[in-house]
């Protein structure tokens, strides 16, 4: 999406002012390159890990000569595994070109990929922990592109990771022309600066509010797992049947309170194991988290067995957004992410600051050119005749709801009469009372630069976006909404979604003629090359 | 680039009357209107800035269009009734002969005549020096603004119908997750060519 309009510059003649390019140029090699060598050794060792666990299933069922079968499958995966890591390394090829950066992969159907320079969004580095022992990091060069359409190299040697970083960033520059003076001074890291970092302490309150359940998905995928491979069936009737029977007879024999006891003590442990799950997660994730702005944009690392390195520029952020959880507010904690086109690992938008309070965020929000909505913020309600309608929806919706319950069971069963109609109706009087919180929490306001919408009633979340980087503004009214005046607002907006739904008729227009005010007078290129956003 | 006015001003002149039809919130709108002539003989790119302006009406061919495809739906909810009659005379309700077909028809004529109207007359845009407004919507209204300068690319697209009518559909795609394209159909094809032109030569001269 970057610099859409522009055509890509011929690098040898058609950029004059940056004449020898002084990185690039004796960088630049045109013949093809494999990737390290030692990749098929990690493949060889992957595949090992991959075979571990169908190989102890298969020796322990399959009786006496089962260790011998075992080892003899375990044996095979691990040849089979490095004979196609060695394959996937012969045919694998890139090619570091004057304009574009070229794969070539593919063992029986061959695939080949080029990406201008112009269109990498970021380059990030990720070492998982095998490749890391290696000294080796695999490359992901974002597009934008969406889809997991992006273009990535495993394993490079870190230096060489290190080094396409570099050179990317250098020809994006010259490619644009406009930095060319300061290409060098700008490109180098040394001058960064730390925006966010987290200690152990700091990890170890946030693993207290991260409680997980993961844990016990897991497991039940391992019995799921083993159950395909060995022969016993986990689920066998007749012997769950025969457990339970002479389990039950012990469950009787205590009394009352041991039995509550019991269940207690297996809630307790319950939490336990989610509390520890969610504390082992987060020191996996988040360990050695630092933030930094460099001359090029924002740099994130972390993780502790796999470690990422991602950077992004500074005019990618096209909005951020605040969440934060139920617990974790009371105690003032919240997360911080930007909005962008680029993906970061599957997620749509890059969190910045997982654990940090409004004013660690408040600087690095300020930094990416975004202000926090401050006391003095207009803030505006939706209309209240659009809470009313939706009050009324959802209330209809439930006396429908109990309408037909009480039919059924007068008919049906007339005991039960009073509860089928009573339930729905006490629905019906929560979710009305629900709406009423959340239009009451759901609000917007339009500051000098920015639009920001904050909504929830018991955990807020607080979305800012710039107005010059928004891309399109429509105004919507269903046939309810246009006989009781008002409407919605949509935003375009690169890479989310910003919505302001209900409001009154002149508000929505208002909103809409001063958000494109400030978007029309400047084009979608100078929002590419502009470092900073203008006020 | 060349003014789409002059460059052919025939199918223009001809086409697009611009209409006053203004949004209901017109009255409501803070900044109301400048008094602006209701009838303009083209989009005027050079035209001041005011979103709640009369909108230029589409080709009179795109109400054909949408009234042939009124047609088929008409048709095939007039057959549905007549063979849903047949059905129930065959099982012998107590219905007489004609009922449901004459509803079908009723709907089938509201569909063919009335819906094309309506729509027709609640779509339009407006082109300002800098921007694209596009309306939309008979039941659903929808009003949409695109500034040039948040323009990736444009398609002008013609069916084999839009063809034969000589009108075409252009489409504005932008980076924004929402409204990634926004259409405009029903333009003439000349216009929608020149439509394009004009604004993707806004779109270089502000990248300049």
């Amino acid at each position: 999406m970057s610099a859409a309009d522009l055509p890509a510059p011929v690098p040898a003649s058609g950029v004059p002012r940056a004449a020898p390019s002084p990185a690039a140029a004796p960088q630049t090699r045109a013949e093809p390159q494999r990737t390290a060598p030692l990749s098929v050794l990690v493949g060889t060792l992957q595949s090992a890990q991959g075979a571990i666990l169908p190989s102890i299933f298969l020796g322990i069922s399959s009786g006496g000569a089962g260790v011998l079968v075992g080892l003899g499958v375990g044996f095979a995966l691990i040849v089979l595994g490095t004979l196609f890591a060695w394959l996937s390394w012969r045919r694998l090829t890139y090619t570091i070109g004057a304009q574009d950066i070229r794969v070539e992969r593919g063992i029986f159907s061959r695939s080949a990929r080029s990406v201008p320079y112009e269109r990498i969004q970021d380059v990030s580095l990720e070492q998982a922990l095998l490749p890391r022992l290696f000294g080796l990091v695999s490359v992901k060069f974002e597009t934008g592109a969406g889809g997991g359409e992006d273009l990535s190299l495993a394993y490079l040697a870190q230096s060489e990771g290190e080094r396409l970083r570099q050179l990317v960033r250098e020809q994006r520059n010259t490619a644009n022309g406009a930095q060319s003076g300061s290409t060098d001074a700008a490109t180098r890291d040394d001058d960064s600066r730390a925006l966010f970092a987290m200690g152990p302490r700091r990890l170890f309150t946030f693993g207290l509010f991260e409680f997980s359940l993961a844990v016990f998905a897991v497991l039940a995928g391992l019995l799921q797992y083993a159950d395909n491979i060995v022969d016993f069936d986990l689920w066998d009737r007749d012997r769950i049947e025969a457990f339970v029977a002479a389990n039950t007879g012990f469950l009787e024999a205590l009394g009352r309170s041991a039995q509550i006891a019991g269940a207690l003590a297996g809630l307790i442990g319950v939490f336990l194991i989610g509390s520890l799950t969610g504390m082992v997660r987060v020191f996996l994730r988040e360990w050695g988290f630092t933030l930094e702005r460099t001359p090029r944009g924002f740099r994130r690392r972390r993780g502790l067995l796999t470690r990422t390195d991602v950077v992004m520029p500074i005019h990618r952020v096209q909005g951020i957004a605040i969440g934060t959880g139920l617990v974790r507010y009371r105690f003032g904690w919240h997360r911080l992410s930007f909005i962008s086109l680029a993906q970061d690992n599957g997620a749509s938008s890059h969190v910045v600051a997982p654990f940090a309070t409004l004013e660690e965020i408040a600087p690095i929000a300020r930094t990416a050119g975004f202000e926090l909505p401050g006391e003095d913020a207009d803030w505006r309600r939706a209309s209240g005749r659009y809470l009313l309608d939706g009050a009324l929806f959802d209330g209809a919706m439930f006396l429908i709801a109990a309408v037909i319950a009480g039919l059924a069971t007068h008919i049906f069963a007339p005991e039960w009469r009073d509860v089928a109609i009573g339930v729905p109706i006490v629905l019906a009087g929560l979710s009305i009372i629900a709406k009423a919180l959340a239009w009451r929490f759901h609000r917007h306001a339009l500051d000098a630069y920015q639009v920001m919408v904050r909504k929830g009633v018991l955990a807020p979340r607080v979305q800012v976006a710039t107005r010059l980087k928004l891309h399109s503004v429509e105004v919507a009214q269903g046939p309810i909404a246009r006989l009781r005046g008002y409407a919605h607002l949509y935003c375009g907006q690169a890479g989310g979604a910003f919505s302001i739904p209900g409001i009154p008729v002149a508000r929505a227009y208002e909103l809409r003629a001063k958000i494109i005010e400030t978007i029309a007078a400047t084009d979608f290129s100078q929002l590419e090359s502009q470092s900073t956003p203008a006020a | 680039m060349s003014e789409p006015g002059t460059d052919d001003p025939k199918p223009m002149q001809r086409q697009e009357q611009a209409v006053g039809v203004p949004p209901r919130s017109a009255s409501a709108s803070p900044w109301g209107s400048t008094g602006e002539p209701a009838v303009t003989a083209s989009p005027r790119f050079a035209g001041p800035v005011d979103d709640s302006d009369a909108l230029t009406r589409l080709h009179p061919n795109y109400k054909l269009l949408m009234r042939l495809g009124a047609l088929f739906a008409g048709l095939f909810i007039l057959v549905l009734g007549i063979v849903a009659d047949g059905a129930m005379q065959a099982a012998e309700f107590a219905v007489p002969f004609g009922i449901v077909s004459g509803i079908a028809l009723l709907l089938a004529l509201f569909i063919i005549i009335r819906v094309p109207n309506r729509r027709y007359h609640t779509r339009g845009y407006q082109v300002s020096s800098d921007r694209l407004r596009v309306v939309r919507g008979y039941l659903w209204r929808s009003d949409t603004i695109v500034p040039f300068g948040r323009v990736q690319h444009i398609d002008v697209d013609q069916g084999p119908m839009e063809r034969a009518l000589g009108i075409a559909t252009m489409t504005l795609h932008t980076a924004g997750s929402h409204n990634a394209s926004i259409k405009l159909p029903g333009l003439g094809h000349e216009l929608a060519i020149a439509m394009r032109e004009e604004i993707r030569s806004h779109i270089k001269r502000e990248a300049l």
